[in-house]
């Protein structure tokens, strides 16, 4: 039987030549993710099962970014406990300070996942990294902890729905614009328990941090993982980040799709999605007069270097509008680095930004950057959920960088072309 | 397994930023997390639900992040299953594996009232409504879930399966 890439890659990690939708099954997993939220549950979860040793210490992951830096004495004890642990078990790939950034950049970034792979990660936007053609997927802490000690999961195996972009991208359009309206379309449960694969035309011209911002955001859309099938583009990415052997797999011309829908690219301007969900998106063009408190730049979403250059080519010579904050949030040391580099972060400077350290930031409303009661931000990030930039009654409305940059210069929702 | 206790009604897409904000994340414990269960949108749930109390909700319970302090509030908090008209998937993983069972229910979800008891026997899946005795059949828990409840969650579920460690 003909099978998508998903299906292929779920069986050969099986160790079996077929899987359809539905099957239960059992797969050996290539990485292993945490974060300073969920790591100390699924550590708990790990000593509770009673293994001695985790089941490999080079493919397990523990990144240091949500509270960080520590930003209280109890988010202290959490990175604390997990860099005990992650010196016990010896884990390779712990990050903190100045070796961490945002969990899903850093990873694709240090060349620690590829395609083929399978990827588990105790955050629901481990998803992102099914833009290098890996099955990558969210679980909660106590997988993850199983994980840890068992390295196996078990999975049913997802439908796959076919997104299949056409056409030309607009000037301004981003991957983000892409990913919004195509949430717009499905609804937030459109792709529930599904994979969604992200094809045609107008992917294959995509570069990778618009093709992880589109996977990143496939969980906004109950997807249970995002996919797009690795072309050179992915294979530059891969080859400039790790030495390993690769195993590229398509799927088959004539796989089973639950469904295929075609979208054609030139009818999509840049979105916003509205309070208080990531589905209520309309064109910046009809967004009317919506004055903002706060700007946030960064994320999993959007904190790629192609993301801080568009902004800054928006902000460049500019000032931010008064008693409006802007905060921008590099993903990564690297993106930081190399921003600086490139006279990004002055421009950001110049134009009145706050740049934070690479981590998850006012993405989750916990730390640096928290809004008031009555506040309202535009974020690149993937959430506007109620309270979920801070207080309840605040409010966050999402778009690409270059829309969150032109709004940060005029005070309000803004276009980039009316800068 | 049978439960019986004081329907608490929400709606559709209740997210699990609603259900344990973000600013609560700093902890793990799961007594302390159920004290801020819903407090953005039912500041009266952490304190007035009973033991054993059922929380009935729409469509795409639990959606959002991965944060298994989600399920661990509702649990801790009393709430002995949760009804809903589907669920996010992270989210059905993370209560079964945490023990804290989940069924889908459209008719149950539809035709319970906020405050009215009810029951739900998870062998058969049926759902009663005590106060009408109408009784909402649903579709079996699958095999392998029902499995893991038994075992009491995915960690004595792996001590005692055929997963080699
Ligand atoms: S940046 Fe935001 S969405 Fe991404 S991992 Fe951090 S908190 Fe989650």
């Amino acid at each position: 039987m003909p099978m998508t890439i998903t299906e292929k890659i779920l069986a050969f990690h099986a160790g079996v030549d077929q899987v359809s939708p539905g099957d239960l099954i059992e797969v050996k997993v290539d990485m292993a993710l945490a974060n300073d939220i969920t790591a100390p549950l699924a550590i708990k979860t790990f000593r509770e099962i009673g293994t001695e040793k985790v089941f490999d210490n080079e493919k397990i992951a523990l990144v240091a970014d949500h509270f960080v830096p520590n930003k209280d004495i109890p988010s202290a004890e959490q990175v604390k406990l997990m860099r005990k642990f992650a010196n016990e078990h010896e884990i390779k790939n712990y990050f903190e300070g100045g070796e961490s950034g945002i969990e899903h950049v850093i990873l694709p970034e240090k060349g620690l996942v590829l395609p083929g792979q399978i990827v588990v990660g105790a955050d629901s936007h481990t998803c992102t990294y099914g833009a290098l053609g890996a099955f990558s997927t969210g679980v909660g802490s106590t997988d993850l902890g199983a994980v840890m000690a068992t390295g196996e999961i078990w999975l049913k195996v997802p439908p796959t729905i076919k997104i299949e972009y056409e056409g030309n991208l607009l000037p301004g359009v981003r991957g983000k614009d892409l990913i919004l309206y195509t949430i717009g379309l499905l609804g937030v449960e459109g792709a529930l328990y599904s994979a969604l694969q992200f094809s045609g035309k107008v992917i294959e011209g995509l570069p990778m941090s618009g093709r992880f911002t589109m996977a990143n955001m496939a969980i906004e859309a109950g997807g249970k993982s995002g996919i797009i099938e690795p072309d050179e583009v992915t294979l530059a990415y891969v080859a400039e980040r790790s030495a390993s052997e690769l195993l590229i797999l398509r799927g088959d011309p004539d796989a089973r799709y639950e469904k295929t829908v075609k979208i054609t690219a030139d009818e999509i301007k840049p979105q916003v999605a509205f309070p208080h969900s990531p589905a209520n998106v309309h064109p910046v063009s009809e967004v009317g007069d919506i004055p903002l408190d706060q700007v946030f730049i960064g994320s999993c979403t959007n904190g790629w270097l192609e993301d801080l250059r568009d902004a800054a080519n928006i902000l460049q010579g500019k000032k931010i509008a008064r008693g409006l904050r802007l905060i921008v949030i590099p993903g990564s040391p690297w993106i930081y680095k190399r921003a600086i580099q490139e006279g990004i972060i002055e421009t950001f400077l110049d134009a009145g930004a706050v740049i934070g350290p690479p981590c998850c930031g006012p993405c989750l409303g916990g730390h640096l950057g928290v809004l008031a009661g009555g506040e309202r931000a535009i974020s690149t990030t993937n959430r506007n959920f109620i309270g979920r930039m801070g207080h309840p009654k605040s409010e966050v409305y999402l778009s690409n960088p270059l829309v969150a940059a032109a709004s940060a210069i005029t005070g309000k929702i803004t276009a980039s072309d009316e800068i | 397994m049978k439960f019986q206790g004081k329907v608490w009604k929400f709606g559709d897409n209740i997210d699990t930023d609603l259900i344990i904000p973000a600013r609560y994340l700093n902890i793990s414990d799961g007594s302390e997390l159920a004290k801020s269960c819903f407090i953005d949108i039912r500041p009266d749930f952490a304190e007035g639900v009973s033991y054993g109390d059922i929380l009935v909700a729409g469509r795409n319970f639990g959606c959002g992040s991965s944060r298994e302090h989600a399920p661990l509030a509702i649990k801790k908090a009393g709430i002995s299953i949760v009804i809903a008209k589907s669920f996010a998937r992270i989210f059905y993983r993370n209560a079964f594996n945490i023990g804290l069972p989940i069924i889908e229910s459209e008719g149950a979800v539809e035709g319970l009232s906020e405050g009215e008891e009810a029951a739900v026997d998870l062998a058969n899946g049926n759902i009663e409504s005590i106060d009408n005795g109408t009784i909402f059949s649903t579709h079996p828990i699958p095999g392998f879930m029902r499995e893991l409840i038994s075992a009491g969650g995915l960690v004595n579920y792996i001590r005692s399966s055929k997963i080699n460690i």
